[in-house]
């Protein structure tokens, strides 16, 4: 029951926060954030005890949770939580409170519907972490976009519809292909087995004829890799990202971006292993390439939004090249890199926002010398440049340096060229530096510096930063079985992909199986 | 005692965060006692530390202390985790004492500016750096230290921000050393996906089992090492960052770009020998670097008109005789001219400093003159940081180490006859360099009147350093001299003494440091008839410094940066020149050619009944059609 709490807690209060308007003006705020504390308690909760149980994978959660909904196609609501999981939903809720506090003075318009939309993206994220029944996921995968499009199509800045549309268009464009390819898993399996099911666990044991599951495994890979914004399906990324109000963009690279990221992991490539190892060395040059693509992009700009927008392009390649390496340590950093990117940018795009609040423009040729009038502002900016810039100490670093590690056993040449990544990295990292805050002062605008809030905030994310990126075990030792378990079939046989769930009596205690079909 | 080593690198850290939370907060006397006093207990404990590490010897060679495991997943583990030897209690002992004493420095003479807390927090965080960069046990840990002092460098060379050219010096330097880190860090990929390891002594004894000499492997990943150290200590072809770095407040020169930042590299390749050792190209590729780099910057340093840009140089080219022993083997003699370069660079940069502040931060040498008078204490301090750099025989500690290096690559079963002509033709241009700025600087006639000696604070480090630029070379002597072998016997316990060639004996020894000797006072005898005041060339006015092609090409260190500008850094900005991206260009087409299909299409829509009839009757006989056939 825990599970469902998780996702139905900001989504049922998304209608209390929109009404929360005539109350007070702050009221829709502070109902956001009690929301998403509250779900960040209850993740802690869960991750608390996860400790004790090191077993999870597929099909054998830590907490799970099995109703029926639409038995005679095979669809149930079923979620299960595992390591990994339940580390990207600890980053969402506490994305969502930093998108919160980022918007507190920008956004000042229909604010009850502005946090409505974002509770009801947030939940459709965790759903979507949660779901481990296709057809639930499609549902929730579907949820986070309509709200997400709202924020940007109302909320955003000059070319706001444009880059909404544009937004729209290739997300849904790579869910039409995922929901294709579900759809035709479930008919696989009516045709295999003789009843249609949507269930990870049942499509797990589905073999797939060879040239089947290179269309379906393309399907996956697309719709996923779509969202997470990586060449050459990415162009709708620096538009929206920059276009988007401040709140909206961290969400989008601090979560959504994650949640294709999620999609690769739990169903690309476990569901097809044998045609996964064969492609995986494509996928890692589309990573290698995106880093390098990205950071010479992120170079050109002089929108410093767009720079970020660009950066996070950069980062995730990182991921790609991590997730698709095969080894497990390689996939460690993968995640570590989900996680450390997450804190970032959510905190770049916090002080991007900032300054356009402050200055109305985001060109940085129009700045410059800020470091004198804002010191907070640029302290914090000098941090999160070098967390981006990759520098040890910080998680980034774990994130980047892991893959990297782990990749190079497997392509060295990939490697190294995404290795480049980091001088360019430096370059457009220390470049936003020196446009912003450093050098001569433009003209005097008397600007404040951070409020507090803001300020401790982004305090906190440093010290997150830094924590992760001096004791990383944190997030590893979590997510390590289910690395582990990911490897394993690729190494091991391509028909043995699923761990039979005898350790669901380990988990009984959280396990709230309310019905069996 | 000793297991108190995890406090050197804490403490210094300690005082970087309270700086960085609270600096804004305190006074600026506060703030002093904060910035030197981390630094100055971190001496302290350095000396406790040492001194029962010394009562270990020779039974216990090393300490080793983990405060936590860093990363343990999926085989990579790796701890912060600090490692003590005879080498790097050099290296901390350096860092800290010399560290405390430009701390110290500092504290008078960045006594007027407004970034004062943000300065020493800086400093405060690159001594942490620095300390984690000679302590770490495994390679993990060393490019923390070594990625962190390379931050705190690009912070100090752009601390005065509201100038746009130190932040592109800043940044140059950055991205340059950042080249070689890449370099670097693709060895330790190497290196672990090989050995499993990256624990320093685990790693090089599985090196040494796994790997012949000469294995292409071992050379690979000494290479990639090998850029990461010569973008570290500016050595050729990555040294255009250092001239340019010299845009930093003159502390931070001392500190960084002299004593010690800048001297890494050599400890990573002291550190790293056993796997050097497996590779003797890339050791000779070492010796060769390290003579031209030697060579350039020396008769770059002739020329420049900038005090400190003469400074930077000579860094440069003493690094460069370092580089050149460790390419013969001689690794306890690198590490000894580190020791002594390091006591007289800092000197030569704080009394640069203090001639810089009493001249309202004038920095060209042919504004200055006739100091001496005016600034005794200066004038003292610099003559002897000048007389060390250019190995004034017996009496400075530079031409101790010098001579060894000489003698080194003499003798070396590695090394090559002309090699040593090479070195020998730069101890002749250190002197005449050196020479060439006391002369300018402190002789002749006053140009711009200078405002004073400098105060307590700034005099106690200048003469503590100047004791120590004449006596630390009486650590080790040669056979012909005194013959004491302190220094090295103390670094026999970490790193391996050189064999020398056959035939070596005293009266050859004798016969090189003759020659060592003559050429050095060659230099400042040929520097006094050029540049002193009063000797015909100078009353010609002549000097180097002017006109003419080859002295162009000198000054800007043999045009490396225009080399760099046209081949890297242009085609670099006309690639980042637009904005724009091909790629979403491609996805502007699909919405252009939906936009054409569509008004393509509406054009069918006229209205007329007559048409829509016509085109309905077409279709569906071309669809019959179609079924028939």
């Amino acid at each position: 029951m825990i599970l469902w709490l998780l996702i139905l807690i900001p989504i049922l209060a998304a209608p209390l926060a929109w009404m929360g308007q005539q109350w007070s003006r702050n009221a829709p705020r502070w109902i956001a954030i009690g929301t998403l504390s509250v779900d960040c308690l209850l993740t802690l909760l869960l991750l608390s005890q996860d400790h004790s149980v090191q077993t999870s994978g597929h099909g054998s959660w830590l907490v799970e949770s099995h109703s029926s909904w639409i038995p005679r196609w095979g669809i149930s609501l079923h979620l299960g939580l595992d390591g990994l999981s339940v580390i990207l939903i600890l980053l969402t809720a506490f994305i969502g409170l930093i998108a919160i506090v980022a918007s507190w003075t920008e956004i000042q318009s229909r604010v009850g519907f502005f946090h409505c939309n974002v509770l009801l993206a947030l939940g459709g994220v965790i759903g979507v972490f949660l779901a481990i029944d296709l057809f639930l996921f499609f549902f929730f995968w579907e949820l986070m976009l309509v709200p997400m499009y709202l924020l940007i199509a109302i909320w955003g800045h000059a070319h706001r519809r444009s880059a909404s549309f544009k937004f729209f268009l290739f997300t849904q464009a790579g869910s039409l292909l995922l929901l294709v390819a579900i759809i035709a898993l479930a008919l696989l399996h009516q045709h295999t087995t003789g009843r249609p099911s949507f269930d990870y666990a049942d499509l797990m044991e589905l073999t797939v004829t060879h040239g089947m599951a290179w269309w379906l495994m393309l399907a996956f890979l697309i719709g996923f890799v779509v969202k997470l914004g990586a060449p050459p399906f990415h162009s709708w990324l620096p538009d929206t990202y920059t276009e988007a109000p401040t709140g909206a963009s961290i969400i989008l690279a601090g979560i959504l971006a994650k949640t294709g990221a999620y999609g690769l992991l739990r169903f690309t490539i476990p569901l097809f292993p044998g045609v996964m190892s064969e492609f995986a060395p494509i996928v890692m040059g589309f990573g290698a390439v995106g880093i390098l693509y990205g950071a010479v992009l992120a170079c050109c700009q002089t929108d410093i939004k767009r720079l970020v927008a660009y950066s996070s392009i950069s980062h995730m390649g990182f991921f790609l090249l991590g997730a698709f390496a095969g080894t497990e340590l390689a996939l460690q950093g993968a995640v570590m890199q989900l996680v450390a990117h997450g804190l970032s940018i959510g905190a770049l795009f916090m002080m991007a926002g900032a300054l356009q609040e402050r200055f109305q423009t985001r060109d940085m040729r129009q700045m410059g010398g800020l470091w004198g009038m804002t010191p907070r502002l640029a302290t914090m900016a000098l941090f999160f440049a070098c967390a981006s810039l990759g520098l040890p100490g910080l998680a980034n670093f774990i994130g980047e340096f892991l893959v990297l590690f782990g990749s190079y056993s497997a392509q060295p040449v990939l490697t190294i060229l995404a290795s480049l990544g980091m001088v360019m990295a430096a370059i457009y990292s220390l470049g936003m530096m020196q446009r912003t805050f450093f050098g001569q002062q433009r003209e005097i605008r008397i600007a404040s510096d951070l409020s507090n809030a803001a300020f401790g905030t982004l305090l906190l994310i440093a010290v997150l930063q830094i924590w992760l990126g001096l004791y990383p075990k944190t997030v590893l030792i979590t997510t390590k079985p289910v690395m582990n378990m990911l490897v394993q079939p690729v190494v091991a046989s391509p028909n043995l992909t699923h761990q039979p769930s005898e350790s669901v009596s380990f988990s009984t205690i959280f396990t709230s199986q309310v019905s069996a079909p | 005692m000793i297991s108190l080593l995890w406090l050197i690198p804490a403490l210094p850290l300690a005082g970087f965060l309270v700086l960085a939370l609270f600096g804004g907060r305190f006074t600026r006397q506060q703030v002093a006692w904060v910035g030197c006093g981390s630094v100055g207990t971190a001496a302290f404990t350095t000396a406790l530390v040492g001194w029962e590490f010394f009562q270990g010897f020779p039974d216990h060679e090393s300490y080793h202390q983990t405060l936590w495991n860093w990363i343990d997943t999926s085989g990579l583990t790796v701890g912060v985790s600090w490692y003590l030897d005879a080498l790097s209690l050099l290296m901390v002992a350096v860092i800290t004492g010399i560290g405390f004493l430009i701390h110290l420095y500092s504290a008078e003479y960045m006594a007027g500016d407004e970034g004062y807390a943000r300065f020493f927090a800086y400093m405060n965080l690159f001594v942490a750096a620095m300390l984690t960069l000679v302590l770490a046990d495994n390679l993990l840990l060393l490019y923390l230290g070594w990625e962190g002092v390379g931050l705190c460098s690009y912070l100090l060379i752009g601390f005065w921000y509201r100038e746009p050219e130190y932040g592109t010096a800043a940044q140059k330097a950055f991205i340059v050393t950042r080249i070689g880190d890449t370099a670097f860090a693709i060895g330790l990929f190497i290196l672990f996906t090989q050995l499993k390891s990256l624990s320093i002594q685990q790693v090089q004894s599985l090196a040494t089992e796994a790997w012949p000499v000469g294995s292409n492997l071992a050379t690979i990943v000494a290479v990639l090492f090998l850029i990461g150290a010569v973008g570290k200590s500016a050595q050729l072809p990555l040294q255009v960052w250092l001239p340019d770095a010299m845009a930093g407040p003159t502390p931070v020169s001392a500190l960084i770009h002299a004593a010690t930042m800048v001297t890494a590299g050599v400890y990573l390749i002291a550190r790293m020998h056993h796997l050097f050792a497996l590779a003797p190209l890339v050791q000779e590729v070492i010796a060769v670097i390290g003579l031209a780099t030697l060579l350039l910057a020396a008769t770059s340093a002739l020329v420049q008109q900038d005090i400190k840009r003469v400074l930077a140089y000579s860094t440069m080219s003493q690094i460069g005789y370092m580089f050149l022993a460790l390419g013969v083997g001689a690794w306890s003699a690198a590490l000894f001219h580190f020791l002594t370069h390091s006591c007289f660079k800092a000197l030569l940069f704080l009394a640069a400093g203090s001639v810089i502040k009493s001249l309202h931060h004038e920095q060209n040498i042919f504004w200055m003159g006739g100091l001496r008078r005016h600034l005794p204490w200066t004038f003292w301090t610099f003559l002897i940081g000048a007389a060390a750099m250019s190995g004034i025989p017996l009496i400075t500690s530079g031409f101790y180490s010098k001579d060894w290096i000489l003698w080194s690559v003499w003798s070396s079963p590695l090394s090559h006859r002309w090699i040593w002509y090479g070195a020998l033709l730069g101890a002749m241009l250190t002197g005449l360099y050196s020479f060439r700025l006391i002369f300018r600087v402190f002789f002749g006639e006053v140009r711009t009147q200078p405002t004073g000696e400098p105060g307590l604070a700034m005099r106690v480090p200048l003469v503590v350093l100047a004791f120590l630029a004449l006596t630390v070379g009486f650590l080790e002597m040669p056979h012909t001299l005194g013959n004491v072998t302190l220094f090295s016997q103390y670094l026999s316990h970490a790193l391996p003494t050189m064999e020398l060639l056959p035939g070596m004996d005293e009266s050859s020894e004798t016969r090189e440091q003759l020659a060592v000797t003559v050429s050095a006072l060659l230099g400042i005898g040929l520097a006094a008839i050029l540049f002193l005041p009063g000797s015909n060339f100078s009353r010609r006015g002549a000097d180097l410094s002017t006109g003419r092609p080859l002295v162009t090409l000198l000054q800007s260190g043999w045009g490396f940066d225009r080399l760099y500008d046209r081949a890297c850094v242009r085609p670099w900005f006309l690639l980042t020149r637009n904005p724009g991206e091909l790629l979403d260009r491609g996805y502007e087409w699909l919405t252009v050619g939906a936009e054409s299909c569509h008004r393509w299409m509406s054009h069918t829509q006229t209205g007329h009944v007559r048409w829509y009839a016509a085109t309905v009757v077409v279709g569906t006989l071309v669809l019959l059609g179609l079924f028939a056939m």
